[in-house]
C-alpha cells in the first residue's frame, strides 16, 4: 500500500546552509569578482544580484581518475561504415569517438568558470564586507523616546484583541471542573443509591425514586448553569516597552548639478552615491538620508530628483553647505543623530567662493559632523576648491577628500574612504 | 481480454491526490498481481520544483550533513534549471524501506502515473531484488544512519569548529570511491546500534592505533626478518578503511567522520554498478505497467501518446557522430535489453536459441527476474547482450592506443565481432577498468610513518592530473608522508607522487 504525503509546504531552502558554506570558502574570489562587477554595472541594475565566475579549477572537487595516455576501448553506437580493422584518424576536441577522453576531464580540468547568480544580499554582502561607517558613536539620549515592545506573558487585563483564546479557554475548563467538583460527586453517590435501591426490587414509581431522580436531574441542571466562559477567565497577550538604544544616522549627500558638470561626471556621482545609499541600507536600521543638489542654488530634493533630474547653472558650492547647516540645524541634533555627509564635485567653483566653503566647513559644519567625504571628478587640474578643501582636511582628521578618474575609480576610492576604521 | 470493459481513470492532464491514488492502486493490482513485482512500501511525496533542486543537491538524500560541495551543486543546479538549459528529473527515489519517491508537482497526470511505475515499482523491486542492494545497503536502516551522521557532524562542528571539519570531509570525499572492501560483506547498519558502539569503538580504536605507533618497539633479536615484514601484510583497496583503522594522528571524532563518509560511500556503492540494469528494469516496467493500463481500458490515448512521448525521448540514442552523444544512454540500453530478454523468451529466431539455449521459449517473468536478482552491469552485459540488440544499436569498438597514430575499429556489429563487442562493452561497466585500481601497499611503521599507494595500471593508463591534489587530501588524514608508485602489467614499479 502506498502513502501519498505533500511535502511542497515543507520548508524550501533546504540548501540554504550549504549555499552558504559554498559562498563563506570562496569569499575571496567572490569578493573580487563582485568588485569587477560594480564597474561594469549601470546604476539603474545595481540594487539586483550579481552574475560571478569562480574558476572551475580552483572549486573542483578531485578524485583519483585516469589520464589521457595508455590504451583504452571504448564501444559506440550508429555505426554507418566502419569495418573491423579500419583505421581512422584521432578526432580533435573529444567528440565522437573521442568521447572516452570527455570522461576524464570529470576530476576537474575544465578551463571554464563556475557562473552562478548571488543575490542581491550576498552580493551586497560580499561588495561591503569589512567597510564601517567611520566614527559611529552611539548618541544616546538619557530620556531615550525609542521604544521596542516585547511580550511579557499574559494578564488579567487588556484590550480585547490581546485576548489569547487557548490561555482562556484552558481557564475556562479548569474552572468549570473546579465548580462542578462538588455536584458531579455527589450525583456519583445519589446514582450509585438509585442503583442499589432499583436492585432490590425496589418500583420504579416508588417516592424514594422518584425523589432521587430529581434530585440528581436537580443537580445536573446545576452543573449546566456554570457559565462556559466568565470575565474572570479571560486572559490578554501583555506587551511592555522597552526603552532602546539607538544609533541613529543621518546622511547629507550633496552633488554639483551645474552645467559644468557633464553627462558623464553626472553618472560618476551618481554611482558613487549609489554605493554609498546601499552600503547605508544594509549597514543600519535607522538611517536618514538627505539629498542637496545644487548649482548657483541649493536645493533639497528626494532620491528620485535627486539622482535622475536634469539642471544646468553656474556652481556655488556654499550655497549647498549653507543649506546643510540649516537642515543640520532644524531636524538632525547632533546629540541625537549620528550626522555623515558626501559630496561629489567636478571642483568648479566661483573663485570666491571656494574660500567661504572652507569656513563653513571648518566652523559650522564639521564640529557637528562625524565624518565628511568629498570626492572630485575631474581628470583636469584641480581648481580653488579642492585647495580650499586641503586646508580643511589639515585642520579635521574626519575631513576625507579623494579624486575619482573613471568608472574604475569609484569603487577602490568608495572603500579608501570608509574602509574599516583601526579600532 | 476480460477485463477490458474497465473504466478509464481519469482523461484530465491536472492531477489530484485523489486520482493519484486511484492510479498507484491500479498499478499496484498489476504490478504485483499479473507480473509478481516484490516490492517495499511506497511512501510517495509531492514536492515543489525548488524542493526538488533541494533534493538533487544532496546527492538525492532526504537528510544529509552539510557541506560546500552541496552548496556548490545547488547553486549549479539552480542555474542551469533557471536558465533552462536542463529540465528537472521527473523523480528522485531513495533506496529506504518504506521507499520514498518524490513527484515534482509541476508535472501531469500521466507524467505522474509514469513517475509512480517507474520509481515506484520499477526501481522499488530493483532495490528490493537485486544481490547488490541486498548486499551493500540496508534500506530499512538508511535513514536512521543518516539522522545520526548529521547529528554527529553538527555536533562535532560545534566542538571543533566547522572549517576543521569541512577540511577533513573534502578529504573523505575524495576518497568516496575508495571506501568499499568489494570481497566482503559489511555489517548491517542500525542507529541504536551505532550510537551504542560509538563511544566504545573510539576509545578501542585509539587503544589500537596507540599500540601500532608505539614509540619504543619491542626490542627483537630477529631485526632482519622483522625489517621485511610490511604493514599492512596484504595490499588493501579500502582507503578510507585503512585510514580509519590506521591512520596515527585522527582524533577518535576524525575516525567517526572518516567512518561516516564510508558508510554514505557504500551506500551508493550499488547505484554505481547497477546503473544500465537499474533505469532499464524501471523503464521496462512503466513502459510495460502503463501499456497494460492501456490495454485493460483503464487509461485513454491522450494519456498513452504523453506517456509514450516522454517515454521516447528517455530512450534515445543518439549515434557517436550526432552533437548530442555522450556515451551510451543507459536508459536506453537497459530498457532495450529487458525487451530484448523478453522477445528471445517469447519469440526467439534460430540465432537466439543459438546464443541463448537456456532462455529461448522459456517464462520470461522468471527470465527477467532472475536477470535483475543477480547480476550487475558488468555481468548482466557479458551475459544478455545479444546479436541482434548489437546490430540494432550498430555498435562498433575502437581501440585508442597512444602508441599509434591512428584509431582502430577492433570489431563491428558482425558474426566476427559480437563475442569480443560484447566483452568490451562488458568491460566498459567494470568499475575496475573505469576507476584506477589503488591500494594501500606500505607503511613504514619504524620509520617515517610514511604511507606508500600504488596504482595498478590497467591498459597502460596514468593517473590524471589530480594527483597531487589528492595526495594533499590523503596526507591530511594521514598526518605524514604519502607516496604514490605506480605498477605496469611487468610489475616494474615506479614512483609518480609523492607529498
Amino acid at each position: 500500500m502506498s502513502h501519498f504525503i505533500d511535502r511542497r509546504l515543507n520548508s524550501k531552502n533546504k540548501s540554504t546552509v550549504n549555499r552558504q558554506r559554498f559562498l563563506r570558502r570562496y569569499k575571496t574570489q567572490l569578493k573580487r569578482a563582485a568588485s569587477d562587477a560594480v564597474n561594469r554595472r549601470s546604476i539603474t541594475d545595481i540594487d539586483g544580484g550579481e552574475q560571478v565566475g569562480i574558476p572551475s579549477k580552483d572549486i573542483s572537487e578531485p578524485q583519483f581518475h585516469h589520464g589521457p595516455g595508455g590504451q583504452r576501448d571504448m564501444v559506440h553506437p550508429g555505426n554507418k561504415e566502419f569495418e573491423a580493422g579500419d583505421r581512422v584518424q584521432r578526432p580533435e576536441g573529444g567528440q565522437g569517438q573521442g568521447a572516452g577522453q570527455g570522461r576524464a576531464g570529470r576530476g576537474g580540468s575544465g578551463e571554464d568558470d563556475f557562473v552562478f547568480e548571488l543575490s542581491r544580499e550576498e552580493f551586497l554582502d560580499l561588495l561591503f564586507d569589512d567597510l564601517e561607517l567611520p566614527n559611529l558613536v552611539r548618541n544616546q539620549l538619557v530620556g531615550t523616546t525609542e521604544f521596542k515592545t516585547v511580550r511579557a506573558g499574559y494578564a488579567t487585563e487588556g484590550a480585547p484583541s490581546n485576548i489569547d483564546v487557548v490561555r482562556s479557554l484552558r481557564g475556562a475548563i479548569a474552572r468549570r471542573t473546579a465548580l462542578g467538583a462538588p455536584y458531579r460527586g455527589r450525583i456519583r453517590a445519589l446514582e450509585e443509591e438509585l442503583a442499589t435501591l432499583l436492585a432490590s426490587g425496589i418500583a420504579e414509581t416508588d417516592a424514594q425514586v422518584v425523589a432521587l431522580r430529581e434530585e440528581i436531574d436537580r443537580l445536573k441542571t446545576r452543573i449546566a448553569a456554570l457559565p462556559f466562559i466568565d470575565t474572570f477567565d479571560l486572559r490578554y497577550q501583555s506587551f511592555t516597552k522597552l526603552p532602546e538604544p539607538t544609533s541613529k544616522a543621518v546622511m547629507l549627500c550633496i552633488m554639483d548639478v551645474s552645467g559644468s558638470m557633464d553627462q558623464v561626471r553626472k553618472n560618476l556621482a551618481k554611482r558613487f552615491f549609489i554605493l554609498l545609499y546601499l552600503f547605508l541600507q544594509r549597514n543600519y536600521d535607522k538611517i536618514d538620508v538627505v539629498f542637496i543638489r545644487h548649482h548657483t542654488i541649493a536645493q533639497e530634493v528626494d532620491e528620485q530628483e535627486f539622482f535622475y533630474s536634469r539642471e544646468t547653472g553656474g556652481t556655488v558650492v556654499s550655497s549647498a553647505l549653507q543649506l546643510a547647516h540649516e537642515v543640520i540645524r532644524d531636524r538632525y541634533d547632533s546629540e541625537t543623530w549620528n550626522i555623515y555627509a558626501a559630496q561629489a564635485s567636478d571642483g568648479d567653483n566661483w573663485d570666491s567662493d571656494s574660500s567661504i566653503c572652507r569656513d563653513l566647513l571648518i566652523q559650522d559644519l564639521l564640529p557637528l559632523i562625524r565624518y565628511y567625504a568629498y570626492v572630485e571628478i575631474t581628470p583636469r587640474q584641480h581648481q580653488s576648491l579642492w585647495y580650499a578643501y586641503q586646508d580643511v582636511k589639515a585642520v579635521h582628521r574626519h575631513f576625507a577628500m579623494e579624486e575619482i578618474n573613471g568608472a574604475e575609480d569609484i569603487f577602490p576610492v568608495f572603500r579608501e574612504l570608509f574602509k574599516r576604521q583601526e579600532a | 481480454m476480460a477485463s477490458a470493459s474497465k473504466q478509464i481513470i481519469s482523461d484530465s492532464s491536472e492531477w489530484t491526490f485523489p486520482l493519484l491514488k486511484r492510479f498507484d492502486q491500479a498499478i499496484a493490482r498489476v504490478a504485483h498481481d499479473e507480473f509478481g513485482l516484490d516490492t517495499y512500501a511506497n511512501q510517495v511525496e509531492v514536492i515543489s520544483s525548488e524542493q526538488m533542486i533541494d533534493a538533487y543537491s544532496s546527492v538525492g538524500l532526504p537528510i544529509n550533513y552539510h557541506h560546500w560541495s552541496y552548496g556548490k551543486q545547488f547553486v549549479a543546479t539552480e542555474q542551469t534549471y533557471r536558465r533552462g538549459q536542463m529540465g528537472l528529473a521527473y523523480e528522485i527515489v531513495i533506496n529506504s524501506d518504506p521507499c520514498i519517491a518524490y513527484l515534482m508537482e509541476e508535472n501531469t497526470l500521466p507524467m505522474q502515473a509514469l513517475v509512480i511505475a517507474h520509481a515506484c515499482y520499477g526501481h522499488n523491486s530493483f532495490f528490493k531484488g537485486n544481490y547488490l542492494f541486498r548486499t551493500w545497503t540496508s534500506a530499512d536502516a538508511i535513514i536512521d544512519y543518516l539522522v545520526f551522521a548529521r547529528n554527529y557532524i553538527a555536533e562535532c562542528e560545534e566542538r571543533y569548529g566547522t572549517e576543521q571539519v569541512e577540511l577533513l570531509l573534502d578529504s573523505c570525499h575524495a576518497l568516496m570511491n575508495y571506501g568499499v572492501d568489494r570481497y566482503r560483506r559489511p555489517s548491517p547498519l542500525s542507529m541504536a546500534e551505532e550510537k551504542r558502539r560509538q563511544a566504545e569503538r573510539e576509545n578501542y580504536l585509539q587503544s589500537q592505533v596507540n599500540d601500532l605507533w608505539r614509540t619504543l618497539p619491542v626490542i627483537d633479536k630477529e631485526e632482519g626478518r622483522l625489517d621485511e615484514r610490511r604493514f599492512p601484510a596484504e595490499p588493501q583497496e579500502n582507503l578510507l578503511y585503512f585510514i580509519e583503522k590506521n591512520a596515527p594522528l585522527l582524533e577518535p571524532w576524525q575516525r567517526e567522520i572518516v567512518r561516516i563518509v564510508r558508510r554514505v560511500a557504500q551506500y551508493f556503492y550499488p547505484q554505481r554498478q547497477t546503473q544500465v540494469m537499474n533505469e532499464g528494469w524501471a523503464t521496462f516496467w512503466h513502459y510495460t505497467l502503463l501499456n497494460r493500463l492501456y490495454d485493460q481500458g483503464m487509461v485513454g490515448d491522450g494519456f498513452m501518446i504523453e506517456v509514450l512521448q516522454s517515454h521516447t525521448n528517455v530512450v534515445y540514442q543518439p549515434p557517436f557522430d550526432s552533437p548530442y552523444y555522450s556515451g551510451i544512454n543507459p536508459y536506453a540500453l537497459g530498457f532495450a535489453m529487458m525487451r530484448d530478454i523478453r522477445r528471445i523468451c517469447e519469440a526467439p529466431t534460430d540465432e537466439d536459441r543459438y546464443w541463448f539455449p537456456d532462455m529461448a521459449g522459456q517464462d520470461w517473468l522468471k527470465t527477467l527476474d532472475f536477470a535483475m536478482r543477480n547480476f550487475k552491469d558488468e555481468s548482466f552485459i557479458a551475459q544478455f547482450l545479444s546479436p541482434h540488440l548489437m546490430r540494432e544499436f550498430r555498435m562498433f569498438a575502437v581501440s585508442d592506443d597512444d602508441r599509434e597514430d591512428t584509431l582502430e575499429i577492433t570489431a563491428i556489429h558482425e558474426e566476427t565481432g559480437y563475442r569480443q563487442l560484447r566483452q568490451r562493452l562488458a568491460d566498459q561497466y567494470n568499475l575496475g577498468s573505469r576507476e584506477p585500481n589503488i591500494q594501500v601497499y606500505n607503511v613504514d611503521v619504524r620509520g617515517d610513518r610514511s604511507l606508500t599507494l600504488r596504482h595498478f595500471r590497467y591498459n597502460r593508463r596514468p593517473l590524471g592530473d589530480s594527483l597531487d591534489e589528492m595526495l594533499k587530501h590523503i596526507h591530511r588524514l594521514w598526518g605524514f608522508d604519502v607516496r604514490m608508485e605506480a605498477v605496469d602489467e611487468h610489475g616494474r614499479v615506479q614512483l609518480v607522487g609523492e607529498t
